[in-house]
């Protein structure tokens, strides 16, 4: 089982990579923080999973929980901070 | 019991694979975002399901509690992980986003 777990962190890893790409090619900065947010909320699984590797479970899952409220809270100041008003788009196209 | 964890495991990366999947191929900056909270955020519950699962194979109470704060990370990524997804949304539809039609082509180019 615990093999099962390793292999499913690496799987889990691979699909982390696909908002990567999302986040590097994403035309708009919301794309890019839609795709930071995919990444966080794999990486709190992720670490879990982690956690079970090394057996050491509860220490991992208060990691996993400060890095979701991180996550949260990451997402909402970059959004928060390119909240323009009609101007963003409009400057991009010119 | 672990066969019921690994189960749930399996289906909660699946759900990962239809958010990320989601996230490259729909042509439009909201239906984008549509696919990867939700999906996201269910895969994230059936893998927590599931690692939860697993730790209470062996019964003890250390174990019940680790158990149930794997369930609180659930609980709070549950209210937060649609907040943060409209708080994008807020800020794409103040930038005067049109969303993608299928005549208008709108949304943005790629």
């Amino acid at each position: 089982m615990d093999t099962y777990i390793l292999y499913s962190a690496m799987v889990l890893s691979v699909f982390m990579a696909i908002p990567l790409y999302r986040s590097v090619v994403g035309p708009t900065v919301k794309d890019r923080i839609m795709g930071v947010n995919a990444i966080g909320s794999k990486t709190t699984v992720l670490l879990i999973m982690i956690g079970f590797i090394f057996g050491r479970v509860d220490m991992f899952i208060d990691i996993a929980l400060a890095y979701a409220l991180l996550n949260f809270i990451a997402v909402l100041a970059a959004s928060r901070y390119f909240h323009k008003r009609k101007g963003l788009y409009q400057e991009m196209n010119r | 019991m672990n066969l019921i964890s690994a189960l749930l495991i399996a289906i909660g990366l699946f759900f990962f694979l239809g958010g990320s999947i989601g996230i490259i191929r729909l042509p439009d900056f909201y239906s984008r975002l549509h696919a990867a909270g939700m999906l996201d955020t269910m895969g994230l519950f059936l893998s927590m399901a599931g690692l939860a699962l697993y730790v209470l194979t062996d019964f003890s109470f250390a174990n019940v509690l680790v158990a149930i704060k794997i369930m609180l990370i659930v609980v709070f990524v549950f209210i937060t992980s649609p907040t943060a997804t409209h708080a994008i949304v807020d800020a794409g539809v103040r930038a005067v986003r049109e969303p993608w039609t299928k005549d208008k082509k709108g949304g943005n180019p790629i």
